[in-house]
């Protein structure tokens, strides 16, 4: 029972991590029907700035978090309005494989800015955990946790109760509508890339300590938070945030009680979820059925 | 009718084709052997992207499927290493049906989704099972025999095997795009609503050209690990299924022709083209041109520049180049319309 417990606490870490990267795709697909694929790499390359920021790693400090989080968030608008804006009137796929092309630039900017060796990046949660009726509760684990879910719920109150959340839930809605009642939808598109850069920092910040830093870190997480979004319903933010804690948690209860599944395995286990919910559920469990017209 | 491409064209690629070898150095013989397995490469990547209007950021580890196929063939089974091209592309061809059968049941981003996921769940799959695949370590093959009697250097008798793959491979891509089901692909890319109310099973169409795609990618596969001669898990990165898709952007997604420009552009851009683009910004501004993630963003930048200043790619430039002049057409001119990436 202590194992379960513990697997659980480290899964709902993991899950939180998932979730709040499925949850940045989320907002853009939303507002733009594009998937951002360098949404890890922009995740890594601030999560690179953050460390630069800690004397290359060496203590963290929350005032270099919230910087990073500044620069992610102007990074991320300004992405947005000069790269991805000129393609607005291009078609979906010219805007994906803008994303892609972002994809390889980062990542190579990274390696040869920073180097591709590992980096140690500081936690800034103590190592040490707390014990609950013989549970070892990991600090680092809470902590990851904690910080993601305050962000999720930041941004949940600017989008149910602040006027600009609204008009960006409007425009993602109906562009056309939005843009006739006043909202002007091309900046708010900018806003949608800044949070979910920002959110993708956050991320990357917190999954740093634990997996190192390095130009290929976010690759395997942002596959996660594909089969997190997708399992969630990859049209529902509640739905990405469940999916990325069920995801973690299944995938470390298989690694702890099914032993043919080993790390190796994590990836493909994954994948074959993914294709599942499309094959049962595709829809995901909070998306809607969307019915076309033919 | 339409024919199956242009007869002009194959024969001035195939004069081209013969002629290389006697031209050039042998080093770069073997060079322009791996174009001529790219080609097939970007051919079945343009049958699913360009003609039927889905990304795939995977197909690398098609490829993948297809060199593990032959190397485990000719090492474990020894099985002679021609006869496995086949198979490494049946094999290939399978699991991308296999992989398609419920990633392309919807319309939208899933199908580029799960592919992202491939190559590195490949990898991990490679590393899980290595009594079969080598594990970490890989496989080495055996040097690829010149067959008939012919003696001739390995990277010579590599060249002719691959390019005489390629142009089978060729004139097969014209032949799947034309006609009814090349009709259903390119409907399924313009407008799914519209293919669907034309009686078009979009899944179905998707899957075969996924299934297509893969089988090409499987048969480059096992032409690469051919010429290498080893296959392990970091020869078929996710970097390689990017740098495929690099190749059908600046070929020219939707042509096939275009791809022979894609083909050269991939093989020379990490050895030759890359570090000679950056030698001339470096003369301007200080910089390394060696150093790691250099290539990466040369490409990135590249793909961003094509995408902006000729989204039809080279074939569409060289279309732009050869039709009349804007002043000569009427408006509605056919050949105004250039698809480029749909």
């Amino acid at each position: 029972m202590q194992t379960f417990f513990q697997t659980l606490t480290t899964g709902l870490s993991d899950g939180a991590i998932f979730g709040s990267l499925a949850l940045a795709l989320v907002l853009i697909y939303k507002a733009t029907e594009v998937i951002n694929f360098a949404q890890g790499e922009m995740a890594m390359f601030t999560t690179y700035i953050a460390w630069a920021l800690m004397g290359h790693g060496s203590t963290f400090h929350w005032w270099a978090f919230f910087a990073t989080l500044g620069i992610a968030f102007g990074g991320g608008a300004l992405l947005q309005q000069t790269v991805i804006r000129p393609l607005e009137r291009a078609s979906v796929l010219t805007a994906v494989m803008a994303t892609i092309a972002l994809l390889v630039i980062l990542n190579g900017l990274a390696a040869w800015i920073w180097s591709p060796q590992l980096q140690f990046f500081p936690s800034p949660f103590p190592t040490s955990s707390w014990v609950v009726g013989g549970v070892h509760i990991s600090k680092q684990d809470v902590g990851t946790f904690g910080v993601v879910m305050a962000c999720v719920l930041v941004l949940w109150l600017f989008f149910r109760f602040t006027k600009l959340g609204l008009a960006m839930r409007a425009g993602a809605l109906n562009p056309d509508a939005a843009r006739l009642m006043g909202v002007r939808t091309s900046w708010l598109l900018a806003l949608g890339w800044g949070f979910a850069a920002a959110l993708g920092a956050v991320s990357g910040m917190m999954v740093a300590p634990t997996v190192f830093l390095t130009p290929n870190m976010m690759q395997a997480i942002l596959i996660y938070a594909f089969a997190a979004a997708v399992l969630g319903g990859l049209e529902s933010p509640v739905g990405a945030v469940v999916g990325g804690l069920g995801l973690g948690v299944l995938l470390n209860m298989l690694g702890q009680y099914v032993h043919p599944v080993t790390s190796e395995l994590r990836l493909p286990v994954a994948l074959g979820l993914l294709l599942v919910v499309l094959l049962i559920r595709p829809a995901g469990l909070f998306g809607r059925v969307v019915v076309r017209r033919v | 009718m339409r024919r199956l491409g242009n007869p002009i064209a194959f024969a001035v690629l195939l004069v081209a084709v013969v002629a290389a070898p006697f031209l050039v150095s042998n080093y770069r013989t073997y060079q322009l052997a791996f174009v001529g397995l790219y080609l097939v490469a970007l051919l079945g990547l343009n049958i699913l992207t360009g003609f039927t209007g889905q990304i795939s950021i995977g197909h690398g580890a098609f490829m993948g499927i297809g060199a593990y196929t032959t190397t485990i063939l000719v090492v474990d089974h020894g099985v002679r290493d021609l006869w496995t091209i086949p198979v490494g592309g049946v094999v290939a061809g399978l699991v991308g049906i296999a992989f398609g059968i419920p990633a392309t049941r919807f319309a939208g981003p899933y199908l580029a989704l799960a592919t992202f996921a491939i190559p590195l769940a490949f990898i991990g799959l490679l590393k899980r099972f290595p009594h079969f695949t080598g594990g970490n370590v890989g496989k080495n093959l055996p040097q690829l025999r010149p067959e008939f009697g012919w003696s001739t250097s390995p990277s010579i008798w590599f060249y002719v095997v691959c390019w005489v793959v390629a142009l089978v491979m060729l004139p097969l891509a014209f032949f799947v795009v034309r006609g009814r089901f090349g009709r259903a692909m390119r409907s399924v890319r313009d407008s799914e609503i519209a293919a669907t109310a034309n009686g078009i099973s979009t899944a179905a169409v998707k899957t075969a050209a996924f299934g297509i795609s893969a089988f090409y990618c499987g048969v480059a596969g096992s032409l690469y690990a051919i010429g290498i001669t080893y296959v392990n898990p970091d020869t078929f990165p996710i970097d390689l299924s990017i740098l495929l898709l690099v190749g059908i952007v600046l070929g020219g997604a939707g042509s096939l022709w275009g791809m022979l420009f894609g083909a050269l552009f991939v093989e020379f851009i990490r050895i030759s083209w890359g570090p000679a683009l950056l030698n001339l910004f470096s003369r301007v501004h200080h910089i390394d041109t060696h150093a790691p993630g250099s290539g990466l963003v040369v490409y990135g930048v590249v793909l961003l520049l094509v995408l902006y200043a000729a989204p039809s790619g080279a074939a569409g430039l060289v279309r732009g180049v050869t039709r009349r002049p804007a002043f000569l057409r009427r408006k509605d001119d056919p050949s105004l319309s250039d698809p480029g990436l749909v």
